[in-house]
């Protein structure tokens, strides 16, 4: 609960639509391609553009995959369900009704756990999933007063994901569309992508006063491209009607669009949302059926899913639960993580500091996903290998690592190349730890005097000495030796 | 015979004996169009250039030994029908400027099997009418009598293969629009079976109830002329997968033992006497042939107009829907805003009927309307199938008249929608159960034709072309020519 909210004696309803583009070649009910970034209208065939006489068909494939999404979430995946049309009229809608599914939805009765402000399991009901077609989009820019349509997107499947209102803060918002977004993504029905607009989301956001039964009126807001504007925006809307209310005021059921420049919920025009959608059964569609045997051969095909990922890699590899929960958040991290633990010797818990640390930050500095990552899981195993077998050490391994994503070849090469190989030849490093005492006999007093602390200073003049490559361990302890002595 | 006189299966013999050409029976009919047109207006469009270069290919074609099974037969599609490069206008002023960028299904597979297209018939506008006199080019006269209406909504169609300007015209039937035309005008009109023929291409009015068929001179040519349209398309998912029997060749089988059902509720009141004497003629032909008559009843019956008048303009209202200005049809011209481009070109570019019908529509679907409206009307809807379906334990077909009187006059009912509706009385119950039926010429009252009308169970198409076969091969009202058009 925002503290605001907290403060102030009120209780904060949410309830969460995600539209989930899903990741089919051609769209919905025609064969027209949805791959992203097309010139206008060159992606639209005449179903698409809703010309006279022309047929929806259904592509088989959205079926197969709202159903692995409903099963994914412990959801009634309908025996039976009907598409249905939704009338309004606008320039971006062809036909002037857009394919939805309005009574008898395909997926129904879901839920999925998010870990509360308290640290606790909670459980969020998911009331309904259905499937529709996306619309195409208004242009305005650089055309004058004049407003031009792009039907790309005309018939881009989606998944519309509606929540229960067992939502309590905008934190809890966002847990739970993390989630969706994480299982979305393991199932590979929806790339995720917010900025490209193939995950979006509206929020339902009603304030009562604590201990009151009865919901209080909600706005829905629309246009939350990202995580951390549907936060910000939840906890505008909240303080927005908190103060309402507190003044005396109501709040108005009303359609608001988030404008994250200002950091404000403003009301759409009341024309645009004055609609009575007249929905009934699309008769050029026929009902869906779905057997048990289908569901029961869609279940079969479900990946691990992120809870069960996660509790797997706590129990197998020990990991610290915040890491395990970052590794299995996406399911290809997980698998990097995965195969670079397989082909190495070491520990589960370096691999993942590796994981997390070094390699995502060079993912992040290049913008990349971890699929185009420049080393591959098979490639750290290698570097990870080396640390583990003495040949370099941790330090010197960040170095080899920038080296590889550079692409200067593998671990052993860069080793090699660069001649990085760890001096672990005690007469060696003893010749070294010699030369430096000899040259600093002032900080060998001190030492001895009982500065213990200098003992860093010494490390740093050794590894200065053999260029980082003398193991760290055999340093210190010779040095202790000799200085002791 | 002069060529125009004959039906398709006689056009195909003589085509294929090589007693004239293609070409030659093309410029025949081009001639009467230009000859008739003008009175009759049952053209939309007449593509001149195209039917004489499809009639030089067929030529061609069978010189060279090939060739469909229409090849180098001449036939009219109805305005409703996408087709390529050609002015598809629904007979709307909204579609005025509308040429389709691709053909309708059954246009394709007729121009596969070598049908020649002549042009595209008049007819009421979005298919919403009963009487032709909906259209945006004005009403289509009866061969039989100028002064009548030919029928609705394919009258350009039933009027031009009554007038002999085609041997065949496709039409399609939401309510009777197929079947009724030919009654009135003394023609051959099948609607097959619901899903039998693809719509794909066909301009949607009522997405449950439509259906694409003929209008023939005879059964035989019916008969030659769906075993090419039907079967199963991928484009349009209400499309059945079932194969196509060959529809010519059982027509010779008899009809000995063959069960009609006489629907005791068709003959009650509102049925013209004299119409009702020809239709009771006719089945006692069907006797004389073998046939049995067996009393089935119909309880629900009565509700099949306003049932059909709630759940046809509720799926019109939304398959208008896209006809707004934005991309195809009519624009009103300096809109000042969005609503007003709607407002306006919708306002202009539909005609009286089709908005009464986009009104009535929205209506039965609104909140607060929709269950005692649209959910009741399918409920009903489900009640006359169910009527349907006792009746079809019992018998083979329902025979009954087509319309409840000849054709009327033009300006008779357009002032009074209930009245025309009711015109449609006979013909709705198939189209609201999905039933394959026809329309036969039975004879006339005051020298205008009446229809017979046979229902038959899903896909029993083939048995009601050879029922109307064997009944033309006793009668000859089918081959009557209205006086002005020998």
């Amino acid at each position: 609960m925002s503290s605001a909210a907290a403060k102030s004696g009120w209780e904060v309803v949410i309830g969460l639509e995600v539209h989930a583009q899903l990741m089919t070649k051609s769209k919905i009910f025609s064969g027209a391609s949805t791959a992203y970034g097309a010139d206008p209208n060159t992606q639209a065939c005449l179903v698409d553009l809703g010309y006279p006489g022309v047929l929806p068909v259904l592509n088989k494939e959205v079926v197969r995959m709202a159903t692995v999404f409903g099963l994914a979430v412990n959801a009634t995946v309908a025996r039976r369900c009907v598409f249905a049309r939704k009338n309004y009229f606008y320039p971006d809608l062809p036909k002037g009704y857009q394919i939805s599914q309005f009574e008898l939805p395909i997926v129904e009765h879901g839920e999925l756990f998010i870990t509360g402000a308290d640290g606790k399991e909670k459980r969020i009901g998911i009331t309904r999933a259905h499937l529709e077609e996306d619309a195409g989009k208004s242009i305005h820019e650089g055309l004058d007063a004049n407003s031009g349509i792009d039907l790309n997107r005309a018939g881009i499947p989606l998944l519309e994901i509606v929540s229960e209102p067992d939502l309590r803060s905008a934190q809890e918002a966002v847990a739970y569309l993390r989630k969706i977004h994480t299982i979305v993504r393991y199932l590979g029905i929806c790339d995720g992508n917010m900025q490209e607009g193939s995950f979006r989301c509206d929020a339902n956001v009603s304030v009562r006063p604590l201990g009151q039964e009865e919901l209080g009126m909600r706005a829905e807001i629309k246009n939350l491209n990202s995580f951390r504007f549907i936060e910000k925006a939840i906890n505008f809307e909240v303080e927005r009607q908190i103060d309402l209310l507190e003044d005396g005021g109501t709040v108005k059921q009303e359609t608001r669009l988030y404008d994250s420049d200002k950091d404000e919920t403003r009301p759409m025009r009341s024309k645009e949302e004055a609609n009575d959608y007249r929905y009934f059964p699309d008769p050029d569609l026929l009902p869906v059926e779905i057997s048990e045997e289908y569901i029961e051969a869609a279940r079969a095909t479900l990946p691990e899913l992120p809870d069960a990922k996660r509790q797997r890699f706590l129990a197998d590899y020990e990991l610290k639960e915040s890491d395990a929960a970052i590794l299995t958040a996406s399911r290809a991290v997980a698998d990097y993580f995965e195969a670079v633990t397989a082909a190495t010797g070491t520990k589960a818990q370096v691999a993942a500091n590796w994981v997390i640390g070094e390699l995502s930050g060079a993912l992040n500095r290049d913008g990349l996903e971890i699929g185009a990552s420049k080393i591959s899981a098979a490639a750290l195993a290698g570097l990870l290998n080396r640390i583990q077998d003495d040949t370099i050490s941790g330090k010197i391994a960040k170095q080899v690592f920038e080296a590889m994503w550079d692409g200067d070849g593998s671990a052993d090469d860069v080793i090699d190349a660069k001649g990085l190989k760890q001096i672990t030849d005690t007469a060696a490093i003893e010749a070294v730890v010699d030369k430096v005492i000899a040259a600093h006999p002032d900080q060998v007093a001190e030492y001895r005097a009982g500065k213990d602390k200098l003992i860093g200073f010494f490390v740093g003049k050794v590894m200065q000495e053999t260029k980082g490559q003398a193991n760290p361990g055999q340093v210190n302890k010779i040095l202790k030796d000799k200085l002791g002595g | 015979m002069a060529l125009h006189l004959q039906t398709l299966t006689e056009l195909a013999a003589g085509l294929a004996n090589r007693e004239f050409t293609s070409v030659e029976l093309t410029e025949v009919l081009l001639a009467r169009i230009a000859e008739h047109n003008d009175t009759l207006n049952t053209f939309v469009t007449v593509t001149t250039d195209a039917a004489l270069a499809a009639a030089a290919r067929a030529d061609d074609a069978l010189a060279a030994g090939k060739g469909g099974v229409l090849n180098g037969l001449p036939i009219i599609h109805k305005d409703i029908f996408c087709t390529r490069g050609i002015k598809t206008s629904c007979g709307s002023k909204m579609l005025d400027n509308f040429i389709s960028p691709y053909d309708a299904t059954v246009v394709e597979r007729m121009a596969a099997a070598g049908a020649v297209i002549l042009g595209k018939s008049n007819m009421d506008e979005f298919a919403m009418g009963s009487s032709n006199e909906t259209s945006y080019i004005g009403p289509v006269r009866n061969p039989w009598n100028l002064e009548c209406s030919p029928g609705g909504s394919s009258g350009g169609s039933s009027a031009a293969v009554a007038a002999r300007i085609a041997p065949a015209a496709t039409g399609t039937d939401t309510g009777g629009s197929i079947r009724q035309p030919a009654a009135l005008t003394g023609t051959v009109g099948i609607k097959p079976t619901y899903g039998r023929v693809s719509r794909y291409g066909m301009i949607a009015f009522a997405s449950s109830l439509d259906q694409a068929g003929v209008i023939t001179r005879s059964a035989e040519d019916a008969a030659r002329l769906l075993g090419v349209m039907a079967g199963f398309d991928e484009r349009d998912s209400t499309s059945i997968d079932k194969p196509v029997p060959d529809y010519v060749a059982s027509l010779g089988d008899s009809i000995k033992g063959l069960r009609v059902g006489i629907v005791r509720q068709h003959f009650d009141q509102g049925l013209d006497d004299e119409c009702g004497a020809r239709v009771k003629d006719a089945i006692a032909v069907l006797e004389s042939l073998g046939a049995t008559t067996v009393e089935v009843d119909l309880p629900n019956l009565d509700l099949s107009v306003p049932t059909y008048y709630v759940v046809a303009p509720a799926e019109c209202s939304s398959n208008l829907s896209r006809f707004d200005g934005v991309r195809f049809g009519h624009r009103a011209e300096n809109a000042v805003d969005l609503l007003d481009l709607y407002c306006r070109s919708r306002g202009e570019g539909f005609g009286d009927e089709v908005k009464r019908r986009i009104m009535t529509g929205t209506y039965v679907l609104s909140a607060g309307y929709y269950d005692a409206y649209y959910l009741k009307a399918q409920k009903v809807r489900q009640l006359i199938a169910d009527d349907f379906k006792n009746a079809f334990a019992d018998v083979d077909v329902i025979a009954g008249p087509t319309t409840p009187t000849p054709a009327f006059k033009l300006g008779e009912k357009v002032d009074d929608p209930i009245l025309m509706y009711l015109n449609d009385i006979y013909t709705i119950g198939a189209n609201l159960a999905g039933l394959p039926a026809m329309s036969v010429p039975c004879g006339f009252v005051d020298d205008l034709p009446v229809g017979l009308h046979l229902v038959g169970a899903h896909f029993a198409e083939a048995t009601l072309l050879r029922c109307a076969h064997q009944y033309q091969q006793q009668t000859d009202w089918h081959t009557a020519c209205p006086a002005a058009f020998r």
